[in-house]
């Protein structure tokens, strides 16, 4: 038992302590760690992640339909005929036979390249990483599209790039608004080191660059010597036609492409890929061996071994549909039930809805009020680095079953009529607009890992 | 049902409850698994627990000794599990579902401490209807006409800062009506006091209640938000506060006032503000204080020279002993 101070003499019976800031290290670290701090909306997000609520908010691809008798019996024959290979250390390149596979999906997008020119990559966010690494000293700008990837933001702000957004239509990238990025960047006596684009059902806008729209883009990029990084891992997931062509099968040299496994066939094994010019992937594989010293084998080897025993093509149009419907089932609902002044695009692809709200309401300010009604999505300033986006919102139709999607939109859409009504009474006096209070912002409003 | 009370024994199994649907279930998670493994290093055997479909059932077929809940926010701080836990007859670690629901409301716990005599600023507390039906403009001028500036507006219910915000410029009112009503339909507006904030635990283990060491906040930004509460690294504590000695015997004071009005029970944390002139205000009281890493009532236990884990034995103990069937629960 511990003697009980006296009530009222309690601070003179206890060590006269110093002050403390609870973290030893904290005038020690790296500038960049700066927004890496707790904030409102990721706590906001731990609830998203109990089943009560409908989570229009994560981007976790539903993989429900894989074939696990046929991944486990791969990976059990993987450990019995390979297993001192499979858990050794490997390439930092990867296991060729893998890389030999990759090209043949890459293939599928018209791309021609030959496995020496890929690098394997833990997911295709390690890739963003790397390409980075190697390119980006602090200050160097990045343009992004304008909402852009969440993810890819994120390791922009850890280089400590300059991340300058270029605007997006229903056709994807605007070139006038990327000639005007580059212009003004260029004025301004900044190095762009690249663009960085999803061109194929973007996240999270949901849209794709056009046919016509992508030579003029690699046309500005030749013109302006810009590299370009094109992410793609949703291309195999259009519902309505084959592939888009990507952007990489017609700029060899000028093109960095990205490619994932993690949406068709899991993300569980984290295995991505790079496809770069001979000098860079020379580099991207000394960034992976310093990073990594390996991307992991078994996963590799595992992956390997599921793409040779299994149709898995086939088993992509089986995701395909499974999302085709989830999105129907969205965009029904959002019909149904929003109210008239929101505005979406309708994919034809990949995992995303990008809702624009009506004027004044603020997505990121109304998420308690959503998740008190158990629905939960991403606001739209996480996806911008300049404070923008605050009146949009993405919602993920990749996870939720169809009727649990309806019902996310049902609750989402009475959350928005209350949030209207409170703007009613307050919304003439808060101003400016949301839109035009847009300042540079360096937390992380992203869904944790669990959720992303 | 129940482990034979014992003052200095082993508790037995321990279930800590943590997380829950509030907006606050990240900081519950954490408290949970901080209280969870000072006990576990007391050797008492814990098991921590989400609130869920699951819970019952688990709670019906492996009845523990006791159970402490560690909730945040709504159903942890305003009584409803703690009503569950009393119609199964398990003992529990924290204050009753009456005195809960009392100290959650802010409005109502700030008058209730009031009567008792402890200062706390001038405050209302309205609804997001009545600003429509009057009108926000009118109500918002009265309100700064009665208040004055700065305000602190926050929501009625509710913990970690969430929602709340110091309003310097009248123009940003109603921002702030905006943001504390996303989180609950009762808004606080309340005469913002410039000054020293401390906090102050109140420990109830013995035959009357004490204070804990005052702990001093600084966040570097000004504003002791979410963010300063969980960043390790961004606010400076102080520990016990640097006050003059009869400042920290009125802190005590007030807490312990404080929880002695709203009938908490074993233990409680009240936020206090210090002004220049060196009245202390009472701003708020937790029935479930947070018990992170960043949090302060550990901090305060630690500067007292008690273990965590050897509080908590304590209270469970006395927990246990209060369902004894020869001591029925009050």
């Amino acid at each position: 038992m511990v003697d009980r101070p006296t009530l009222g003499h309690v601070t003179r019976d206890v060590q006269p302590g110093s002050s403390t800031r609870l973290d030893h290290y904290v005038d020690r670290y790296a500038a960049r760690t700066r927004g890496m701090t707790a904030s409102e909306i990721r706590a906001l997000f731990s609830v998203a992640s109990r089943p009560e609520v409908v989570s229009l908010a994560g981007g976790m691809p539903n993989i429900s339909g894989l074939p696990l008798d046929v991944v486990g019996d791969a990976i059990g024959d993987l450990v019995q005929e390979q297993g001192t290979v499979a858990m050794q250390y490997g390439s930092g390149q990867g296991v060729p036979e893998l890389r030999e596979q990759i090209c043949s999906v890459m293939a599928l997008e018209g791309i021609e390249a030959h496995p020496d020119d890929v690098v394997v990559t833990v997911g295709s966010q390690q890739a963003v990483d790397l390409v980075t690494r190697i390119f980006c000293d602090p200050g160097d700008v990045v343009i992004c599209e304008a909402p852009s990837y969440v993810g890819a933001l994120g390791v922009f702000r850890a280089y400590e790039c300059d991340i300058v957004h270029a605007e997006m239509d229903a056709d994807g990238l605007v070139p006038e608004a990327l000639r005007q990025a580059i212009l003004a960047t260029k004025a301004a006596g900044k190095t762009i080191k690249f663009l960085y684009t999803i061109p194929n059902y973007h996240n999270p806008a949901g849209v794709s660059m056009s046919a016509e729209r992508r030579p003029e883009i690699l046309e500005i990029c030749r013109e302006a010597d810009i590299l370009v990084l094109e992410d793609n891992p949703y291309g195999l997931l259009g519902f309505d036609r084959e592939p888009h062509r990507a952007l990489r099968a017609d700029e060899a040299e000028g093109v960095i492409y990205l490619g994932s496994f993690s949406k068709t066939f899991a993300p569980g094994f984290r295995v991505g890929w790079a496809l770069a010019p001979h000098a860079v992937r020379e580099k991207l594989v000394l960034a992976q061996e310093s990073a990594t010293l390996c991307p992991p084998q078994f996963s590799q080897m595992a992956v390997s071994s599921y793409l040779a025993r299994h149709d898995w093509q086939g088993q992509i149009k089986q995701f395909r549909e499974m999302y085709r419907e989830r999105r129907d089932a969205m965009v029904e609902a959002l019909s149904d039930l929003m109210p008239a002044a929101c505005q979406w695009n309708v994919p034809d692809g990949g995992f995303y809805v990008w809702l624009t709200l009506p004027p004044g309401i603020d997505a990121k300010l109304m998420l308690p009020r959503a998740v008190t009604a158990r629905v939960a999505y991403v606001p739209g300033t996480a996806f911008f680095a300049d404070g923008f986006g605050t009146s949009s919102m993405r919602l993920s139709y990749c996870y939720p079953s169809p009727e649990r999607i309806r019902e996310g939109v049902r609750r989402l859409a009475g959350v928005l009529e209350e949030e209207m009504e409170l703007r009613e009474t307050f919304g003439t006096l808060t101003d400016p607009a949301p839109d035009r209070r847009a300042v540079p912002r360096s937390d992380y409003d992203s869904p944790s890992t669990d959720l992303t | 049902m129940t482990a034979t009370p014992s003052e200095t024994g082993p508790a037995g199994r321990v279930v800590v409850l943590a997380g829950g649907l509030s907006h606050e279930r990240d900081v519950s998670l954490r408290s949970g698994r901080r209280l969870a493994e000072a006990m576990r290093s007391h050797g008492i055997e814990v098991e921590q627990r989400d609130v869920d479909a699951g819970l019952l059932p688990a709670l019906a077929a492996q009845p523990p000794a006791c159970v402490i809940p560690v909730l945040h926010g709504e159903s942890g701080e305003d009584g409803a599990i703690r009503e569950v836990l009393e119609l199964l007859d398990l003992p529990y670690v924290g204050s009753r579902p009456a005195a809960c629901r009392v100290a959650f409301d802010k409005p109502v716990a700030k008058s209730v401490v009031a009567r008792a005599g402890v200062a706390t600023p001038d405050s209302v507390a309205l609804p997001h209807e009545i600003f429509r039906e009057l009108g926000a403009t009118a109500v918002m001028e009265a309100l700064v006409r009665r208040l004055g500036l700065p305000l602190m507006v926050k929501p009625a219910r509710g913990g970690s800062a969430l929602g709340a915000s110091v309003v310097h410029d009248a123009a940003a009112l109603p921002g702030a009506m905006v943001s504390a009503f996303a989180y609950g339909p009762v808004a606080l507006v309340e005469r913002f006091v410039t000054g020293v904030e401390v906090a102050v635990g109140v420990l109830d283990d013995g035959e009357e209640p004490w204070a804990l060491p005052a702990v001093g906040i600084e966040p570097d930004g000004g504003f002791y938000d979410y963010t300063a509460r969980y960043t390790a690294g961004s606010t400076r504590f102080s520990v016990p506060a640097k006050l003059d000695d009869d400042v920290a015997r009125a802190c005590a004071e007030a807490a312990v006032t404080a929880h002695t009005a709203l009938g908490l029970r074993d233990l409680s944390r009240t936020d206090l503000i210090i002004d220049d002139a060196g009245t202390v205000w009472f701003l708020e009281v937790n029935s479930a204080p947070g018990m992170t890493e960043t949090s302060t009532v550990p901090l305060a236990a630690q500067a007292a020279g008690l273990d965590l884990g050897e509080v908590c034995g304590r209270l469970v103990r006395r927990a246990i002993a209060r369902c004894a069937p020869a001591d029925p629960p009050a």
